[in-house]
């Protein structure tokens, strides 16, 4: 007879993300493990089967003898009210065990928008959402991830966080689990003894409380937890664990190729970017190792796509090198490379026709501010000029189609540095008028614009988000301004990104939120299809929390961040010098053209950055 | 042209037709294997699977055509070298010339068993061998273009029932493969809305073997 699980697969869509079994994937005997993780991917298997951190971590736990990682991933709305109606709890895909079975339950936290996620996978898991309600070692539930940085939203939930790169800390973590277990202690005495670990945060161990304007008064850490845990890095990217055998999914995944970190951090400074500041000191891999990992990466999974992945690729200082040598391994292969964000600035022509031999890909730049004062402000250092003559390059080698990216809300931009995003759009179309090898099939310009959400960690982190009502009336200035048919524009919904500035600005007074709005169905946030407005503010006003408190208030410099507990390294000094500049319309040059001081440098040994002295 | 017998069982079920395709792209490329590849704007490594599968339907006789770009490939060794890759699931059984043309494989034999979770209801085994002995059993048949009355029984050319357990009867079958083909799913929707009284709890399906006009096995 059939189990239930599997005639419930034959009614839902896209029943192979929901069985595991896939080339690669790693079955131990349970026999010779004793300490099993259950690492959650809170969306749905085709996003989490293309991230590459979970693909590491995988990798890395799995290396360990005795630990035996397993993945799970959100079930999308068919299957998880087919797996309720048939009490299926949510289950790993490598045994088929229910998470509820795991010693420990793993949280990778990429986006504020799968924070019901979290919640939901636990609830459907059948296992206590609140930290405060489960005992013993049994389902210790830690994260980490870029969310992580302000992890207090979650903080009712989560019984640690691990902060920054955790391809080593993981191990820490696991180990000393392991001793736990191995000694029977409390899960008070293996949450101290977590917490000595350097990059762990155990929220538990903070209190926080409030003025009576709502702000924070004070976080107060105990039992000796420390003021502030600063993330962690891998130094050494040569040596650092990649995955070049992983996981070939057998059903279409969004990004079905191969990937290659070429180095972690950004030399950048865009003063609206978190992962350009939390993921700072900029570590390149060398050429040779990137090579070797990709040529073993593609043998062994067979894909026939592979992508130079980075904050910006086109600042890796080997690139040509790099570029040339895959090129010749991946062009009589018919593999395809890919090479997303390029700048505009040093963009080249003979790049650009040497990528083009296998398979054309898109031309995508992000300006994200329509002048040069507001580039200027927000450090995005490209220029008009730089843009214009990249799209000439493009246009003149065959491109017809362009992506522009901006952000609207951005702070100090006013109406004219809105029109500015229509008036570049025009001069690229000029552009391609004059250039273009091809004029047969028309241009098209894909033009987005996103709301922008200041975001801890970042010099903006203290500014306001602009109201829902301004946004709109930036976009409807810029559609009025937009007058060609050779512009398809598209904006940011703004209730998404108002409830992203919540959550990632927010304290622990929306722990209840999340549950009221879990409790009131929400889930999959990220997807138009699941998304409910409405859910979230019933929520808020159940709980009596004010959204604008943490959006369109803004914080003041000297009132405690609720992210305050957390380093990512960079010092609150840059941040507001940075600030300060960006009101000045002042620059700030890039790492490796000058050191500004930010502090990152405190997280390599010896206090030395490897920018820009290995250039 | 080069072809493979695999067979498809397990979770591997789940995979779509295109899944499969891609999965075999892919084992091709793992198996040092470089497959023919379209021509054109996205070139693509092609191989052809007879007789696309349904989601959920086990099959131990899938085929799959393939040419190879430099014309030579270990072809006794390629099952070993494609099995070492697979997904559960997915098992090459052969790899063989053959310039057998897939217009030639015209009968499908299939198993379907009927799975009852309160036990087989009194006479169930009788209406259903009844049902398929009817002259003519027409059906709503959805398609592309809408839907359409067909009569499935002169695309039955065999069908045997016998009771499997206490829970299962097991229909074993040969029926037209293509032009036009009868899914096999298509006689457990006779079953449900002809007798809805007898309608399975489930029913599980297995493709079992390919042939030809002549009743000998297609290869």
């Amino acid at each position: 007879m059939t189990d239930r699980l599997h005639r419930i697969l034959q009614n839902v869509q896209k029943p192979a993300r929901y069985t595991g079994g896939e080339y690669n994937q790693v079955v131990k005997d349970k026999k010779d493990v004793d300490v099993r993780v259950a690492f959650c991917f809170p969306d749905t298997y085709e996003i989490g089967m293309s991230n590459i951190g979970m693909r590491i971590l995988y990798g890395v736990m799995n290396e360990l003898p005795g630990v035996w990682c397993e993945r799970v991933f959100a079930p999308w709305g068919d299957m998880e009210a087919a797996m309720r109606e048939n009490k299926i709890p949510l289950y790993a895909l490598e045994s088929h065990d229910p998470v509820k079975d795991f010693d420990m339950i793993a949280f990778t936290l990429g986006y504020e928008m799968c924070y019901t996620n979290v919640l939901n996978m636990l609830r459907l898991s059948d296992v206590p959402l609140l930290a405060s309600e489960r005992d013993g070692l049994q389902n210790i539930v830690f994260a980490g991830g870029v969310c992580a940085v302000n992890p207090e939203p979650l903080a009712d939930f989560v019984d640690f966080f691990s902060l920054g790169e955790g391809e080593e800390i993981t191990k820490e973590i696991l180990e000393c689990y392991r001793t736990a277990k191995q000694a029977g202690l409390s899960k008070h005495e293996f949450l101290l003894s977590v917490s000595k670990i350097d990059g762990v945060y155990v929220p538990s161990f903070y209190e926080h409380s409030y003025h009576p304007d709502g702000t924070l008064a004070a976080i107060t850490p105990l039992h000796g937890a420390p003021e502030r845990v600063k993330k962690r890095v891998i130094e050494d990217m040569d040596h650092a664990y990649y995955p070049e055998k992983t996981i070939v999914p057998s059903t279409e995944i969004v990004h079905d190729r191969s990937n290659l970190e070429v180095f972690r951090g950004c030399i950048r400074g865009c003063r609206f970017c978190q992962a350009g500041f939390c993921y700072r000191p900029v570590r390149e891999k060398s050429a040779d190792v990137l090579y070797r990992q990709a040529v073993q990466a593609l043998e062994d999974s067979g894909n026939s796509e592979i992508t130079m992945a980075s904050l910006s690729t086109s600042d890796y200082t080997q690139l040509e090198q790099l570029a040339n040598g895959l090129l010749d391994y991946c062009a009589p292969r018919k593999i395809n490379l890919s090479l997303p964000s390029l700048r505009a600035d040093n963009f080249s022509r003979e790049l650009m026709m040497k990528v083009q031999k296998v398979r054309k890909s898109g031309l995508t730049f992000a300006p994200e501010a329509g002048t040069q004062r507001l580039r200027d402000a927000i450090n995005k250092n490209v220029t008009e000029q730089e843009i214009l003559d990249t799209c000439a390059t493009a246009f003149s080698g065959g491109w017809n189609s362009v992506k522009l990216y901006f952000m609207l809300g951005l702070p100090t931009e006013t109406d004219e540095d809105v029109i500015g995003i229509a008036e570049l759009t025009h001069k690229i179309i000029k552009t391609w008028h004059e250039t273009a090898s091809s004029k047969k099939r028309g241009l098209m310009i894909n033009l987005a614009t996103a709301y922008f959400v200041p975001k801890p960690f970042t010099p903006f982190q203290w500014e306001k988000q602009i109201t829902p009502e301004e946004y709109l009336r930036r976009v409807h200035l810029l559609q009025e301004h937009l007058r060609s048919r050779n512009v398809d524009y598209r904006y940011h919904e703004s209730d998404l990104s108002r409830l992203e500035a919540v959550l990632a600005r927010g304290d622990r007074r929306l722990g209840k939120v999340l549950r009221e709005a879990v409790n009131r169905g929400a889930r999959l946030d990220g997807w138009d299809e699941y998304f409910n407005y409405q859910i979230w503010l019933d929520a808020f006003a159940a709980c009596g929390v004010e959204p604008d408190f943490y959006t369109v208030r803004g914080f003041g410099e000297d009132e405690i961040l609720p992210w305050q507990t957390i380093s990512v390294g960079v010092s609150d000094a840059f941040f507001r010098r940075e600030r300060e500049k960006a009101y000045r319309s002042q620059t700030t040059p890039d790492c490796r053209s000058q050191c500004a001081g930010c502090g990152a440098s405190t997280l390599c040994k010896g206090g030395v950055c490897h920018e820009p002295a290995s250039v | 042209m080069n072809r493979l017998l695999f067979e498809k069982t397990g979770d591997a079920v789940y995979l779509s037709h295109l899944d499969l395709m891609r999965l075999f792209q892919r084992a091709f490329k793992r198996a040092g294997v470089m497959v023919w590849h379209t021509q054109g704007f996205s070139p693509r490594a092609y191989v052809s699977i007879a007789l696309p599968l349904s989601v959920g339907v086990e099959s131990r006789c899938e085929l799959l055509d393939f040419s190879v770009e430099d014309g030579t490939v270990d072809i006794k060794t390629l099952p070993e070298r494609l099995n070492a890759t697979m997904p559960d699931g997915v098992r090459v059984l052969r790899a063989y010339e053959s310039e057998r043309k897939i217009r030639y494989l015209t009968q499908l034999e299939a198993k379907i068993t009927l799975e009852y979770d309160c036990g087989l209801p009194d006479g169930a085994q009788r209406a259903i061998a009844a049902l398929f002995d009817r002259p003519e059993l027409k059906l709503i048949k959805r398609t592309k273009r809408g839907e359409a009355e067909v009569d499935i029984k002169p695309m039955i050319f065999r069908m045997e029932l016998r009771r499997a357990s206490s829970q299962e009867l097991e229909l074993k079958c040969l029926v037209s493969a293509q032009n036009p083909g009868l899914n096999p799913q298509l006689l457990v929707a006779a079953i449900e809305t002809q007798l809805p009284e007898f309608a399975p709890d489930f029913a599980r399906i297995e493709r079992i073997e390919v042939y030809e006009e002549d009743g000998t096995v297609f290869r």
